[in-house]
């Protein structure tokens, strides 16, 4: 089941901004909004003054209410010096310039009105900003997102640090909201109208020196190594120094704020200032947009209607757009859910089992096949020891070339030089045999899931690992308490379960038994978290909690192909409801061996609930060659370097075979896609009822970025919160009929359909 | 007076670093050719040709036997591919006895000091008795490579046996082919030039612009008086073939903070501090010494210039202190020699960046810096100015890669011998984040 790909909108959910100051820090600070400034000072140097932020409760700079009055509080008494010239605005904080609003401002509104208000009271702060009489330099080291950035290009000139830390973005997409603070206005007029469709539709995080390409700063400073201070405070000090010379560069004209157009500018400019051509580019993005989104988000749609407001109707019009668009978005689900996600995320990158005893410093990988393989890239390059170990020399090449190209394709896109990809190699232990493991901190077994496979290992790396070692098993549906069965520890045992490709999807699954001990959890997740990984842990059971889900929702699916749905048609559906990956495209992605191998197993452990379609439709498939993907054929025919794929011809007379005749009454587009639904849902509750899941942020985090659950829905939890339980009980009732204990709503489902107050998220 | 005996005692130890049961090991004599800007009248000679220059001049002042030596070592950065062990093409072509078996070392700007390091080796082992180092380089011509592409295809043009496969082969040519590749003084494991990350290296210790100038200024202006005053008496002169004679550094132009002050940072663009001014130039050169036992140079009826003592290379980080190597290697060779900054009487740093020396010499003048990145207690400090470099350095004389160390060795040498000094101190950084730090100490006279 470990071959989940999640394309789209999910894999853009990676904010890892937009830290909150919490309830407590705000009223706190109201109670001191009279006494001395916390967050902003200034100091004058000569001419210049140096506006520093410097939120004392964060370890990041958000536009919080108490920011933006100390800033203003600031720039009056700056603008009121007569012995300043000009200013610099930078943050004290390494790796942080200003990581973006405080969605808590945000969430603490009733009203899209109040939304809008917030959004106005912002515009017009950097409205006084950029028609400052005294020119200001943003002096940018670290993270310049959202509103940050928002305030960055309203200053009159930018200077940003080359450090790795230092992004540029307009991430308010991945939340469900639009850059409401006169970044839809701005943006096109700096970087041009696909530029800044491009920077607001993808919500991506442009580098430094991409950013000084496409003219969203005008100069960079490299970052400084040691000297007689720190690198990082030398490094801010030194940004200071030069943003100061280019302020009074600016004040005394030697810096022209207005470039002189290349020839190729102004062919741009000339041809954007037709009508015909932006009607033409909005109604292209228009349609990609559509075409990714299925029209699920708002966001992307509102962002292109507030630009087309201020280049169209003028900027009177376009900053209103904005201000009532950020408004309006602000109060969607699919914003909620977006943020709930980010929260989520943020929860799940803690270690909520504390430290572990010892670091893991010394890893083994058995088996170096493609998870195998894919766990020693996440690992290799975290300064962990790696060593990858197979059985045959083609097996083990197989899986090192797999990492090198890993790493190789990261020098393509620029992101490490092939000197550190050869030192990162260096950690990489390719072997056959068990010498070294008595070093071993942690060993990750991949091998075949076979039960009796995984004794055999099991036995023989006890024989040779010390007694401090972890042996983590990466399965996807054995219960960890029949492969611990086999072991003389059972407290070091415990489930890694990756999804595949491991480098690019960002779920671990970790499964403890009631046997675990808490400092094995907490080394397994201290491990995933230096992978990179998101993290959810959960209890043991047969399928844990995200295979579990989705086994139903194939089982559902296969129902579907059998009641002559074809297999695109099934995938247009999935992904119309906010799937990124159609449900048949799942199936083959995963592996129909896979699947069946999981239908079965799962069947047999939770009995004809698990029912729906038959099993022999997955058997025969694999009989006949079609393993999905892997194989080339599956519900479709893959062609080597051929994009678009065909449904697979023989499917049809295969699926002929098993043709059941649908109930008509359940079988509308909107049905299938509650029935496909449905059972996940029902499942993903059960576990939590089960105690599987240990909440619903965990459940809800494992299923968007497990399994592709549709992020605008915000996850089985919130979407049932969202939809109501009752709605949704009533629907299964109507299935449930037709095709028996398949939809039968669990009790905490019946609970919350009963109690409209029942929430699962607050 | 237990105390005063004890100060005595210490004096008369600190007059020699001559280790029991260790062989004193001699600097008898060093030459090097003039160190010419890269393009002047060396321009059509090769690598060999200044190195064959060097070790004649060498052959000439000691008027030691042709077949006296028992080892050659060179070394050299940018090597020229047809010479590839440039130590033996020259010591045949200075008419060396073809019986002494020579190779070449490289380590980037502190090449000549591993030779003459590797010499001290030999020596020490009781393998030789008689060594001559040197070091090359010749920044005139250098190796300009086709592109791998063209490489590949012109290897498998050799290998092909039919017209057909012929034809195709150089058919297969694009203009992409046609794209040479030229070497930069860059760090492979970085990408960075190291003028950038000099310019970097100041910045992070803070040296100013006007810093680096006064320093190349003072480097100008005293090579110009050391020049004049006649004291680079290692300076032998040379009949270029087709050219002139050449005598004297060509790079030595003082000149007034107001003219450094106009030019534009070459690295780091608008707001760097390192310019061409500050920084050492591309320069064409080749420096020999001859290393002895002392007993075999007493028994050859020389007088020795100087002993070479302690020595140690160092390594950091080749992106953020890449040329760092003085501030590390000086404490490591004080230690070793259990001498402090006091007791040296002549510095004679490697000046490849007027912004790198300012560095070097704040950081070795850092507490924190001592505690933070090199693991001591407290400060080394820095060097007095009045000890440092007071003939000029690598800014103003020049700095052919390879050849430098020997000149450092040299100068200390004469410098001790002229201004009556005891010890002195060599510190070279290199590429790739190493450095070198030996001690001399003079000969008695």
């Amino acid at each position: 089941m470990a071959g989940v790909r999640a394309l789209g909108a999910l894999s853009r959910i990676t904010a890892r901004r937009y830290v909150l100051s919490g309830i407590s820090c705000r009223t706190f600070s109201v109670a001191l909004a009279m006494s001395a400034r916390t967050h902003v000072n200034y100091e004058v140097k000569e001419d210049v003054a140096v506006i520093r932020m410097n939120d004392p409760n964060s370890k990041v700079n958000t536009l919080s209410v108490r920011m933006q009055n100390e800033i203003i509080e600031v720039f009056n008494e700056v603008l009121a010096n007569d012995a300043v010239q000009s200013a610099v605005l930078i943050s004290s904080k390494p790796g942080c310039f200003i990581a973006g609003a405080d969605i808590n401002m945000i969430q603490a509104c009733n009203t899209s009105e109040e939304v809008t208000k917030l959004s106005q009271e912002g515009q017009k702060m950097f409205e006084r900003i950029e028609k400052s009489p005294k020119p200001i330099v943003a002096a940018i080291n670290g993270s310049c997102l959202g509103g940050g950035l928002e305030f960055a290009i309203a200053c009159q000139y930018r200077v940003a640090t080359k450090s790795k830390k230092t992004v540029l973005g307009t991430p308010e997409v991945m939340l469900g909201l639009l850059p409401g603070a006169g970044g839809t206005q701005r943006l096109p007029k700096m970087v041009g109208i696909p530029g800044a469709f491009d920077m607001m539709l993808t919500g991506r995080n442009i580098k430094a020196d991409k950013a000084k390409k496409m003219g969203l700063v005008h100069q960079l400073v490299d970052p400084l190594g040691p000297g007689l201070k720190s690198p990082e405070e030398r490094t801010i000090e030194y940004l200071e120094e030069v943003a100061i010379q280019c302020a009074r560069g600016i004040v005394h004209k030697k810096i022209l704020l207005t470039k002189k157009k290349g020839m190729m500018q102004k062919v741009q400019d000339y041809v954007m200032g037709i009508a015909f051509v932006r009607q033409q580019i909005y109604k292209n993005v228009n349609g990609k947009v559509m075409k990714m989104s299925k029209g699920l988000y708002p966001a992307p749609l509102k962002i292109i209607e507030s630009v087309k407001a201020g280049l169209e109707q003028g900027p009177d019009s376009g900053y209103l757009a904005e201000a009532q668009n950020f408004g309006k978005l602000a109060m969607t689900s699919e914003s909620n859910a977006l943020i709930g996600l980010y929260h989520g995320q943020v929860a799940c990158k803690k270690n909520r089992f504390g430290v572990p005893e010892r670091p893991v410093k010394n890893l083994a990988i058995l088996g170096a096949g493609l998870m195998g393989a894919g766990i020693a890239q996440v690992t290799v390059d975290k300064g962990i020891h790696t060593v990858l170990k197979d059985t045959t020399v083609e097996g083990l090449s197989r899986g090192q070339q797999q990492v090198y190209k890993g790493l190789n394709d990261k020098i393509k896109k620029k992101a490490i030089t092939s000197f550190e990809r050869d030192s990162t190699l260096s950690s990489l232990t390719g072997q056959l045999d068990y010498s070294g493991f008595e070093k071993a901190d942690m060993v990750i077994e991949a091998v075949f899931e076979d039960i009796n496979i995984k004794h055999r290992v099991i036995k023989e790396v006890e024989a040779v690992i010390p007694p401090h070692c972890i042996f983590a098993t990466n399965t996807s549906a054995l219960p960890i308490k029949d492969i611990a069965a086999a072991s003389m520890r059972p407290e070091k045992v415990i489930g890694m379960h990756y999804f595949s490709p491991v480098d690019k999807m960002q779920l671990l699954e970790i499964i403890t038994t009631d046997k675990t001990s808490k400092d094995t959890t907490a080394s397994a997740v201290a491990v995933g978290l230096k992978q990179g990984k998101v993290i959810i842990v959960v209890g043991d059971g047969p399928g844990f909690y995200t295979t579990r889900c989705l086994a139903p929702m194939l089982a559902e699916a296969v129902r579907v192909l059998q009641e002559g749905v074809n297999p695109k048609k099934l995938d247009a559906l999935t992904t119309g409801f906010g799937f990124p990956v159609g449900a048949a495209t799942l199936a083959d992605e995963v592996g129909i061996d896979v699947a069946a191998h999981v239908a079965e197993d799962l069947g047999k452990a939770f009995g004809s609930r698990f029912g729906g379609g038959n099993v022999d439709v997955l058997k025969t498939m694999v009989e006949r060659g079609f393993k999905g993907r892997k194989s080339g054929k599956g519900c479709y025919v893959y062609t080597p370097g051929l994009k678009s794929k065909d449904v697979n011809p023989d499917i049809d007379d295969l699926l002929e075979k098993f043709k059941l005749t649908p109930n008509p009454s359940v079988s509308s587009d909107s049905d299938v896609q509650y029935r496909l639904v449905s059972r996940f849902v029902n499942e993903a509750v059960m576990c939590l009822q089960e105690g599987i899941l240990n909440g619903p942020v965990e459940g809800d985090i494992g299923a968007v970025f497990g399994l592709g659950f549709p992020p605008c829905l915000g996850g089985p939890f919130r979407f049932v919160d969202t939809f109501g339980a009752d709605k949704l009980v009533a629907k299964m009732r109507r299935y449930e009929e037709v095709y028996g204990n398949h939809f039968t709503p669990c009790q905490l489902l019946l609970d919350h359909a009963k109690d409209s107050n029942k929430r699962f998220h607050k | 007076s237990q105390r005063m005996l004890k100060q005595t005692l210490f004096n008369l130890l600190k007059k020699t670093l001559a280790k029991p049961g260790v062989k004193n090991i001699v600097l008898v004599e060093g030459v090097r050719t003039p160190f010419l800007l890269s393009g002047t009248t060396y321009a059509d000679l090769m690598p060999h040709d200044l190195a064959r220059a060097a070790l004649q001049g060498l052959l000439h002042k000691t008027s030691l036997p042709k077949d006296a030596v028992d080892y050659i070592i060179y070394g050299t950065v940018i090597q020229e591919v047809k010479t590839s062990n440039v130590a033996r093409e020259a010591s045949l072509g200075a008419g060396f006895s073809d019986k002494i078996p020579s190779h070449t070392v490289t380590m980037a700007c502190i090449s000549s000091n591993v030779a003459m390091t590797t010499g001290v080796g030999l020596i020490t082992a009781g393998q030789c008795d008689t060594i001559v180092a040197g070091g090359v380089e010749f920044m005139s011509d250098v190796p300009i490579r086709h592109s791998r592409k063209m490489r590949k295809t012109m290897l498998a043009l050799n290998r092909a046996k039919t017209l057909g496969q012929r034809l195709s082969l150089i058919g297969s040519i694009r203009m992409a082919h046609l794209t040479p590749e030229l070497p930069a003084v860059a760090e492979f494991s970085t990408a960075e030039t190291m003028g950038h990350s000099a310019d970097r290296l100041a910045a992070a210790f803070g040296v100013t612009r006007l810093e680096q100038d006064e320093f190349a200024l003072r480097s100008h202006t005293l090579a110009k008086q050391a020049q004049d005053a006649g004291l680079l008496s290692d300076v032998i002169s040379f009949k270029v073939p087709g050219r002139d004679t050449v005598a004297k550094d060509n790079g030595i132009r003082p000149s007034s903070m107001e003219q450094l002050a106009k030019l534009k940072p070459a690295f780091i663009k608008p707001h760097g501090t390192v310019t061409a001014a500050n920084s050492s130039f591309l320069t064409d050169g080749a420096s020999a010494v001859l290393i002895m036992s002392e007993e075999k140079a007493l028994a050859m009826g020389y007088k020795p210039k100087a002993y070479l003592r302690d020595f140690v290379f160092v390594s950091q980080d080749p992106k953020d202190q890449l040329l760092l190597g003085p501030a590390y290697g000086t404490p490591k060779v004080l230690a070793r020699a259990g001498l402090t900054m006091d007791d040296i009487d002549v510095f004679e740093f490697h000046e490849a960046f007027a912004g790198q020396i300012m560095a070097n010499l704040k950081a070795l003048d850092s507490d924190w810096f001592a505690q933070t990145y090199m693991g001591r207690k407290v400060k080394v400090g820095a060097p007095a100015m009045e000890k440092f470099n007071l003939w000029g350095g690598s800014l103003s004389l020049g700095h052919p890669f390879g050849a430098t160390g020997c000149r450092l060795v040299t100068t200390v040498a004469h410098r001790l011998l002229k201004e009556g000094g005891q010890y002195g101190l060599v510190a070279a950084c290199a590429a790739g984040g190493q450095g070198h730090a030996m001690v001399i100490e003079a000969y008695p006279q």
